[in-house]
């Protein structure tokens, strides 16, 4: 029994591609995305646990320490509880979570160990398919974690505007581009040493990027740094739309993760060719 | 244009300072089995991967379905079936969902890929393994698994990089009867081998490979009778001891090869060299009449064993 086999459509694709030669993309990206959840059948309580660590603190430290520390100023000013503060914080930090720890551990595994894009570029996908596949994969892990979290947020109440609906799209977003940056550095790593510089990333952003304490704590200098980081756009949209906070503002977070994305995929695609197609 | 399903001419590929094939020129006829024998090193996979589009050329032309690696990669190699000489099979999925996955990276639809899955399930006598995962199953296993996956877009030309290394004789029995049939409904086979046998028992014509050139070619008969005699006697001695008795049985054969611990003796009449070398007083410690094979086309070619 024959299927027919459909020639791929070399250039296929947005203005992104055009940066990376044709040959390197077959449109096929969503048949990694079908290798990644077959390949998930069995391990569904690895992603349903990332889904408790944000519960965890929102918990902990909400009700906890929100107690003590009494209301912050939310954005345009107006007070929030503690527990409303974070929550949009938390629900950032998982999509980073959830889309960080797929494009780094699992890639490097599979790029260094599994051989597994070995085998994929022997059929006619290449590098661009393989980096949109495996991103779009930490889209969804992350997205997951978000929608969850969301979901949380709803039934305590923490959602204040219908503008909030809009939080899980920009969760979506979040998560690609972290993803796409994630496997852009994953393939620069020599060894699983090299992941403590991940951590060495991640950890800090999660504290320092107005996830638990408002931007003006900082002295000016330090606030630009802080300003820097992806993860303080990702806190500032979901703080915005969670609460209908809602200006042009919200535009600028969104071009940062816009071009954070496009890099990703260029650099994750390029260092591919360069380490499989030798 | 010619018919050639592959047709190379002067190719190259370096790895920085490395040259890993330093000029060949490759034609493979639809319908045959084509050989690369050479022993580790000789640039047999580096050649193997410039062919699957997976490694672009260094330099010289190569075409491949009459097309272009460098421009239409993901055409060619949508009608290729790869065998790569490390298994990649993918660790997390399925035996079944091995060839399931891999059939929609070629395009094929769902209930074609359903299909397929099962008919190389069977091909790969692997039905009663389709929901383990992949990592328990024995070598040979892994490998009629790897081939039945290089089947699942019914290829026009087959790439074999060593497949039956590292294999007990069963297991490349079992592989050898596969190939047959393959090569029988018309598939068009390379394959790369160090082993000569693998090589008589397959290929149609072969080149022989040697520091990235290619060294000799054509079919494993006209090989052997053009770079050897009928018939090669072993004497074999304790190690080192062989060089002296060069001498007693030089003029016996067409020619001599000596190896550490015996001398091969080229001549049409095995059994008369050896009891004429029985009336010189030669006292071997055993001795042994045999064919001539590929193993004595490389030694005569490069002065060196195929596998070390
Ligand atoms: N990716 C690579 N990088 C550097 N050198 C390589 C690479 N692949 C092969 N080589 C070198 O090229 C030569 C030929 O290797 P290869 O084609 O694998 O030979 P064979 O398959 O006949 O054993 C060897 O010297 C090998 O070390
Ligand atoms: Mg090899």
């Amino acid at each position: 029994m024959t299927g027919v086999i459909e020639a791929p459509a070399p250039g296929r694709g947005g203005p992104l591609l055009r940066i990376l030669p044709p040959a390197l993309y077959a449109g096929r990206a969503r048949m990694l995305m079908l290798r990644s959840s077959l390949a998930y059948k069995r391990a569904w309580l690895t992603i349903f646990s990332g889904f408790f660590e944000p519960l965890f603190f929102l918990v902990a430290m909400g009700e906890g320490l929100g107690s003590l520390v009494g209301d912050l100023p939310g954005p345009g000013g107006r007070p929030l509880s503690y527990a409303a503060f974070i929550a949009p914080g938390l629900l950032a930090a998982s999509a980073m979570n959830g889309a960080v720890y797929d494009s780094t551990f699992n890639i490097f595994f599979k790029l260094r160990y599994a051989r597994l894009y070995d085998a994929v570029l022997a059929t006619p996908l290449g590098p661009v398919d393989i980096a949109l596949g495996e991103i779009g994969w930490a889209l969804v892990r992350g997205g997951l974690y978000s929608a969850g979290f969301l979901g949380v947020m709803t039934g305590l109440g923490l959602i204040t505007s219908p503008w909030g609906l809009l939080a899980l799209p920009a969760a979506l977003l979040v998560a690609f581009a972290f993803g796409a940056v994630g496997m852009a550095a994953t393939s620069f790593m020599r060894s699983w040493q090299d992941f403590d510089l991940v951590q060495l990333a991640v950890l800090p952003m999660f504290l320092f990027s107005a996830t638990f304490f408002p931007l003006s704590v900082y002295p000016p200098g330090l606030q630009w740094v802080v300003q820097a980081f992806p993860l303080y756009h990702a806190v500032e949209l979901m703080r915005g739309l969670t609460n209908g906070v809602v200006g042009w503002g919200l535009l600028g977070h969104l071009a940062y993760f816009v071009v954070m994305a496009a890099f990703g995929v260029v650099v994750a695609s390029r260092r591919l060719t360069a380490l499989l197609l030798r | 244009m010619s018919d050639a399903l592959v047709q190379a001419r002067g190719l190259r590929k370096c790895f920085g300072d490395i040259e890993a094939v330093s000029g060949i020129d490759v034609d493979v006829r639809p319908g045959e089995a084509f050989g690369f024998l050479g022993p580790n090193g000789a640039g047999k996979s580096s050649a193997m991967r410039m062919i699957g589009c997976v490694s672009p050329r260094t330099a010289g032309e190569l075409q491949v379905l009459g097309l272009d690696p460098d421009v239409d990669g993901p055409r060619i190699r949508a009608r290729l079936g790869v065998v790569p000489q490390q298994d990649n099979l993918d660790t997390e999925l399925s035996v079944r969902d091995n060839l399931h996955v891999y059939g929609r990276y070629f395009g094929l639809s769902r209930a074609a890929v359903r299909a397929k899955a099962t008919e190389l399930l069977d091909f790969a006598q692997l039905t009663d393994r389709a929901s383990d995962k992949v990592e328990p199953l024995s070598g040979g296993m892994k490998r009629r698994l790897t081939i039945a996956r290089s089947l699942v877009n019914d290829p026009e030309l087959m790439l074999l990089d060593e497949p039956t290394t590292g294999l007990d004789p069963q297991a490349r029995h079992l592989l050898w009867d596969r190939l047959f049939r393959l090569k029988q409904q018309g598939v068009t086979l390379i394959l790369t081998t160090h082993y000569m046998d693998e090589a008589e028992q397959l290929c149609d014509r072969l080149v022989v490979m040697d520091g990235g050139l290619i060294v000799a070619e054509g079919s494993p008969g006209d090989l052997i009778a053009r770079y050897s005699s009928r018939e090669v006697l072993e004497l074999r001695f304790a190690p080192g001891e062989q060089h002296g008795q060069r001498a007693a049985v030089d003029e016996l054969a067409e020619r001599l090869e000596e190896l550490p611990d015996r001398l091969l003796l080229y001549t049409t009449d095995g059994e008369r060299a050896l009891s004429a070398a029985h009336q010189r007083g030669v006292r071997p410690v055993s001795s042994l009449v045999r064919r001539a094979t590929l193993e004595d086309v490389f030694l005569r070619l490069t002065g060196r064993s195929l596998v070390d």
